[in-house]
Parts: structure tokens; C-alpha cells; sequence
């Protein structure tokens, strides 16, 4: 192969734990080894975004995809994809349609039905070096605004292009951004917010980690539009990469004159700082996030003023989330008109979501707004794992609802999910099969919210915690007649009357599944049982008599010991359900498939 | 004097000082300050917290109210490895609460404990963002993912 070639190989968060940073250095070796390190070259990527198959490895130009890449593969890979231009085939995704072997991620419907704008550099470029963004386009957009166009410009195209914030509320950036504009005052602050606490997202930390330097350019772009000179990134602590690579990308722009003082021969200064956050979900919310960066506990205020007249040290202050300010740069680069192409009437643009829980590809995807459930869970992320059925898709978080079957078919954008009872939120989609239980996963996020809440407002603070307790008897089978009243009762008043989003939208999940899976309620209620046999208090393990070969294997591991049975005097195998305690353990070992679950 | 002196020695004490003078005079130092401060000592002794308090000019109380107030903070020492497990929504539904079981047994400690030998601390996170391996734990910031029950204890030897 005498063409050159990069390999790229993913060593975001999720590969790097699955083992990708060694193989990166022993495939620098290896091809010094076989003396290909004129023609080859091995750059280490942010995520490719496939998590599930990781660790994953690209060859360009071809754009050849390997899976599950291990370190004792690296001398096949050379020697044959390189040497030999043959292709190694136990490395390659199979295709669970056709069961034969893909290279080309052309023909993988995980990558051939994205649409990458905000994702475009993640995966191919290294993250750490600036030269590989302005390779790229990179920095041609804050180019464009300050040579070619006024604040008033800048603010007009991205009014035009319709984005709307990829925080999870969905609120006009432009028309946000004019607010901020319009408030007189000798300084003004621009954030964004990278604390990603949503369990199930993992976006705002790819695009750090795989492309920092476009969340820098499209805050210098707002900046500019907005009249800001100083800049906060608010990211979690728990994004140990994502604040390295970002602080790398700030010192390279620093030194390339895009950050500092009169940035390409302007008048515009623009100076920004990483803020490590401290572990505070509710920080996300806008109030708490400046309270925090002002060296406070994170808690909400009321609204208003809002940010944009008094924000950070009591400065007008405009706040978007990673997702939205990475949108920015190809919004000038392109313009208005080309963004619009994409999404709904409504919805423009694309939205990045993480598809993980009971799905065969988990990772990370984006696409056009107005994409189907279905084509997201059934084409890009090929159905359920293990043949199972669907149940239920979980969609935005702690904030959001869960969606049944028969909403599949929905559009997937900010005014059809609000109505479907969910939203888009931070963009995770947690898929579950039959034997996810929805009392449970309502239980599961209410804990979440119960714990995170600040405390500040008694709305969020004890009807949380009281929301959480009846649900937690439910899954106990204490549940009472009443209890589904006293929850919807309770879920309004809270929605209603809590200070801000972490209590106002607490209660979605309760009001989804009771929405969509009430029979699941009723049944915990009623008959005492957990159709997805998930709850463990409600299980009853019985031995098939019939079938018991009286090996024993059950009573011998049994931790409480209640089993009993005797093959010499063929007393049959009995579980005493008194003394259960519903571990499942006997099930398990059970090699004859003589013991059920109801 | 004398005393003084000796406090300066201890080097911890000096990593301290040089943290408070890089952000005492930018808006806002306490929250960095307080991140450096646990890193150099694991936690955040009570002596620490008073020193930051003259040093800064912040009122003890406020800073207590903010160290408790986020989970990053701790008052107590940790063990020498710290494993957080996550049971973010992946992680849940994908079988993190097993994971959870067979992390306490296996060190008879629950959330928030730490063993006897100090060898490992245990907390429950919320979302480490590595949804795509659930169920994932991480042992001093080492993710470890597609966990099984049965793959702790190997894990967990790997750490002294």
C-alpha cells in the first residue's frame, strides 16, 4: 500500500477503559517494525462514538472499521490490513441481518444513517492538536464574523438558523442572546455549561474530549455577538479528560492569537477560564451554576432577573450548553440557510443522543431533528439485546418520561416529545426490554432527584422525598389503594410550585409511566407482582418437581438455606418461602431448568 | 516562630500555600482552593479548613456549608483506593444494583464505608458518562466496564 494512511483509533472515555491507550503505542511500534512509518500514521481520537464495539479503530482514506480491537491484534493488522491490504476478518462487525462480515462504515447503518455536524471532527481528528481543527475549517467561522460581519450580523444569522438550546429546555439561542445584548453594562459573561449531570448522557463529554476546539470557537462567536470579553466553562469534575483537553485547546488558541486580546487584529478581547465543578447535579441549573462559580453552595434563585440582565457577580450573563455552543462555528461557516436544511419546521438542526441500556449498539449518535424512535433503536441501534422485547424508551433523563411501543413512530424533536409527556432534555435515551420494571425505574429517578435536590424550595425538597417513599412500598408490595391518587396529586402540586427545573420536573417520570404503564402500577397493588419479575419482594421462586433431577446444586448454594430435599428417601426438592429471600441464586443453578420465577 | 517554621517544612503545607496564592486573587477562589486542598490531602481536615478560612478571609461557616454541600467534598479520609460505582439509568437497568451487592459483600462495607485495612473505599455515583460499558465501576478514576458479578474479585485484587 504505497497510498498514505492514518489509522485512528478512539481513546474517549469508553474505549480508553475498554484498553485502547496501549494499542495506540504498540501500533506506533509495530509499524516502525515493519518500517511503514513514512506512509502511516496513528492518531489517537476522541470518541468514534461506538462504544459497544469498543475498543474501535479506523483506516482512512478507505474508512475501514474494526471492533474489539485488543493489543495482541495490533501485529495482525499491519502486517495484514497495512502490508497486504487484506482484511482481517474476526475484527470486523458482523451484520445481525446478513451474519457476514462489514469494513466499509459506509455499509454499517450505526455510522450511514447519522448525520455528523456537531460530531464531525470527533473520531477523526487529534484532539490535542489545534493544527488538526484548522485543518478542518477550524476557526474559519470566528474568521468570518469578525472580518466579514457585525455583532448585529452574527446575532441575525443565528436567530435565522432556528437552533434552539441542546441543554433540554429548547429555548431560542438567538433570542436568548439578545437579551444579553440589549443589557447596558461595562462587562458581560458568557458560560458554557458542560455539567452534564443527566444520568445516561455522555455528549457534552465527547465533544470535549473529541473536539474542544469547537466549543471555544463558538464562544468566541457568541462572545463577539454578544459583547462579552470573559468566558466560564462550568464542567463536572467527574470529566477528568474532557478539562485536560480542554485546557490544552485554550492554551494552543491563547498562543494562535484566537483568545487574549485584539484576536486576529480586532478590537475584541476574549479571555476564558475552565471551572471544575464539585459534584452538584442541580448545578446545572443556570442560577445554581453561577452561584457556584461564585464560590457558593449551588443553589437556585428566583427568576427573575434572569442571567441576562443579572448574572454571574451580578453581570449580565448569557449560558448555553456544550451541544449548542459546538453547533455555532458551522452555523457562520455554512450559514443560516444550510442549517435550516436539516430538522423539522420547528426543530432545525441535528441533536446528538446517547443511546445505551438494552440496546445491541450502544454509543453515541446524531441526527437530523424529526428522526423517528424507531429508525434510532431499530436501524442505527439494532434492536434489543438478547432478542428480547421492547418495553419502553426513557428519554431525557431524570426530567424526562418514558415512551412505549406504540410511540415509536414519533418524530423525535422539542414540541412532539413535551407532548408526548418526555423531552428531548440532555439527549439520553435509555432503552429497556420486558424485564425492565417502570415502578421501579420511576422509583430509580425519583431517589435520584430526592438526592440531588439543593433543599432550598419545600416543594421539591420533601414532596421528592415523599413521592420516593410510596414508591418505594409499591415495589415492596405495601402498596395502597389510594397511593396512585395521592402520587398524582403530589406530582402536580410539586410541578406547579417547585423554584426551579430540578423540582419542576421531578415528577415527569411518575407522570410518564403512569401515563403508559398504569397495568404495571395496579399489578404491584393489586396482586402483588412485578410483571418484569424485577422486583425483588414480590418474586416467588417454585421447583418443578417434574423436572428436578434432586441433584442438590440449588440447596448447597442457597445462602438462607431453605431448601430442602433428599434423593435417597426421594423427598422431592421444596423451597420453604418463608425463609427466601428471593435471590435468584437457586435459578441460576439450576442445570435443568427446574425452578421458575413468577 | 519556631512553630511556624515547622509548618512550613511539611511539604503538603507548602502544595497548600501555593494553591491559595495561584487563585486567592481571582473571583471566586474558594471552590478551586478547596479541590486543590483535597487533592494534596486526600480529604479536608479540619485544620486545613481553618487555614483556608483565615487565608482567604471567608468565615469557617461558609465554607463548611459549602464542602457539605457538594459531593465531591469529604471530611473523612478515604481509603487508599477509591471505588465509585455507578448507577446511572445505563447502569441500572443494566445490572448495576448486583454489582453494588457483590462490591459489599466481598468488602463488607456498604456506600460511603471504608474497610478496616483502609485497602478500599466504596461510593455510589450517580453517572460516570461511560453509559456504553454498563454496568461500570471505577477504581481510582480506572473505569472498568461489561461487569459481571463474577469479574470483582479479580478486579479488586489488582488494587493493594
Amino acid at each position: 500500500m504505497a497510498e498514505n494512511q492514518r489509522i485512528l483509533v478512539c481513546a474517549g472515555t469508553g474505549c480508553a477503559s475498554s484498553g485502547a491507550l496501549p494499542i495506540i503505542d504498540i501500533l506506533k511500534e509495530e509499524i516502525k517494525r515493519q518500517g511503514l512509518e513514512e506512509t502511516v500514521s496513528v492518531v489517537g481520537t476522541g470518541c468514534q462514538g461506538f462504544c459497544e464495539k469498543g475498543p474501535t479503530l479506523v483506516i482512512e482514506p478507505q474508512h475501514i472499521l474494526y471492533t474489539r480491537v485488543t493489543k495482541e491484534d495490533v501485529e495482525e493488522i499491519v502486517s495484514q490490513e497495512l502490508i497486504k491490504g487484506e482484511r482481517v476478518e474476526r475484527l470486523l462487525l458482523i451484520d445481525q441481518t446478513t451474519q457476514k462480515p462489514v469494513s466499509l462504515m459506509s455499509d454499517i447503518n450505526f455510522f450511514s444513517k447519522q448525520h455528523r455536524i456537531v460530531l464531525h471532527n470527533c473520531g477523526v481528528i487529534d484532539p490535542q492538536k489545534i493544527t488538526d481543527y484548522t485543518e478542518r475549517d477550524g476557526y474559519k467561522g470566528i474568521q468570518k464574523a469578525l472580518k466579514e460581519m457585525s455583532p448585529e450580523e452574527v446575532m441575525e444569522e443565528v436567530k435565522k438558523s432556528g437552533l434552539r438550546g441542546r441543554g433540554g429546555a429548547g429555548f431560542p439561542t438567538g433570542l436568548k442572546w439578545g437579551f444579553c445584548r440589549q443589557t447596558p453594562s461595562d462587562k458581560k459573561y458568557i458560560i458554557c455549561n458542560a455539567d452534564e449531570g443527566d444520568p445516561g448522557a455522555f455528549m457534552d463529554r465527547s465533544v470535549l474530549e473529541g473536539d474542544p476546539h469547537s466549543v471555544i470557537e463558538g464562544m468566541l462567536i457568541g462572545a463577539y455577538a454578544i459583547g462579552a470579553d470573559e468566558g466560564y466553562v462550568y464542567c463536572r469534575a467527574e470529566y477528568p479528560l474532557a478539562i485536560k483537553h480542554l485546557e490544552i485547546a485554550i492554551k494552543q488558541a491563547e498562543e494562535a492569537g484566537y483568545l487574549g486580546d485584539n484576536i486576529l487584529g480586532s478590537s475584541f478581547n476574549f479571555r476564558l477560564n475552565v471551572f471544575a465543578g464539585a459534584g452538584a447535579f442541580v448545578c446545572g441549573e443556570e442560577t445554581a451554576l453561577m452561584a457556584s462559580i461564585e464560590g457558593k453552595r449551588g443553589m437556585p434563585r428566583v427568576r427573575p432577573p434572569f442571567p441576562a440582565v443579572s448574572g454571574l457577580w451580578g453581570k449580565p450573563t448569557n449560558i448555553n450548553n456544550v451541544e449548542t455552543w459546538s453547533n455555532i462555528p458551522h452555523i457562520l461557516r455554512n450559514g443560516a440557510e444550510w442549517y435550516t436544511q436539516f430538522g423539522t419546521e420547528k426543530s432545525k438542526g441535528t441533536k446528538i443522543f446517547a443511546l445505551t441500556g438494552k440496546v445491541n449498539n450502544t454509543g453515541l449518535v446524531e441526527v437530523p431533528m424529526g428522526t423517528t424512535l424507531r429508525e434510532i433503536i431499530f436501524d442505527i441501534g439494532d434492536g434489543i439485546q438478547g432478542g428480547k422485547k421492547f418495553k419502553a424508551v426513557q428519554i431525557g433523563g431524570p426530567s424526562g418520561g418514558c415512551l412505549p411501543e406504540d410511540m415509536l413512530d414519533l418524530a423525535v424533536d422539542y414540541d412532539t416529545l413535551t407532548q408526548a409527556g418526555a423531552m428531548v432534555g440532555s439527549g439520553g435515551l435509555v432503552i429497556m426490554d420486558e424485564t425492565t420494571c417502570m415502578v421501579d425505574i420511576a422509583r430509580y429517578f425519583l431517589n435520584f432527584s430526592k438526592k440531588e435536590s439543593c433543599g432550598k424550595c419545600t416543594p421539591c425538597r420533601e414532596g421528592t422525598t415523599r413521592m420516593y417513599e410510596i414508591l418505594d412500598r409499591i415495589t415492596k408490595g405495601e402498596g395502597k389503594e389510594e397511593d396512585l391518587d395521592t402520587l398524582e396529586n403530589l406530582a402536580y402540586t410539586i410541578k406547579e410550585t417547585s423554584l426551579c427545573g430540578l423540582g419542576q420536573f421531578a415528577p415527569s417520570p411518575i407522570l410518564a409511566t403512569l401515563k403508559y404503564f398504569r397495568h404495571e402500577y395496579e399489578a404491584h397493588i393489586h396482586d402483588h407482582k412485578c410483571p418484569a419479575h424485577n422486583c425483588t419482594a414480590l418474586l416467588s421462586y417454585t421447583i418443578d418437581t417434574e423436572k428436578c433431577k434432586m441433584c442438590s446444586l440449588c440447596a448447597k448454594n442457597c445462602p438462607a438455606n431453605c431448601i430442602s430435599g433428599d434423593k435417597k428417601t426421594n423427598t422431592p426438592y421444596v423451597i420453604d418461602e418463608d425463609k427466601c429471600i428471593k435471590c435468584g441464586t437457586c435459578m441460576d443453578k439450576c442445570k435443568f431448568g427446574a425452578i421458575s420465577r413468577a | 516562630m519556631c512553630t511556624a517554621c515547622e509548618e512550613l517544612v511539611d511539604p503538603k503545607q507548602i502544595q497548600l500555600e501555593e494553591i491559595i496564592n495561584k487563585h486567592k486573587h481571582q473571583n471566586g477562589p474558594l471552590i478551586p482552593v478547596l479541590q486543590g486542598a483535597q487533592e494534596v490531602y486526600g480529604y479536608l481536615p479540619a485544620h486545613v479548613l481553618k487555614h483556608i478560612s483565615k487565608a482567604l478571609r471567608i468565615p469557617l461557616a461558609r465554607i463548611y456549608g459549602v464542602v457539605t454541600f457538594y459531593a465531591q467534598f469529604r471530611l473523612t479520609p478515604v481509603g487508599r483506593n477509591l471505588i465509585n460505582i455507578c448507577l446511572g439509568t445505563a447502569c441500572h437497568v443494566r445490572g448495576g444494583a448486583k454489582i453494588v451487592e457483590t462490591l459489599e459483600k466481598e468488602l463488607k462495607i456498604s456506600d460511603g464505608g471504608t474497610t478496616e485495612d483502609r485497602r478500599f473505599t466504596l461510593e455510589v455515583v450517580a453517572c460516570i458518562g461511560a453509559c456504553g460499558l454498563a454496568p461500570v465501576i471505577s477504581i481510582n478514576n480506572e473505569v472498568h466496564g461489561r461487569l459481571v458479578p463474577e469479574s470483582i474479585a479479580g478486579i479488586l485484587a489488582k488494587y493493594e
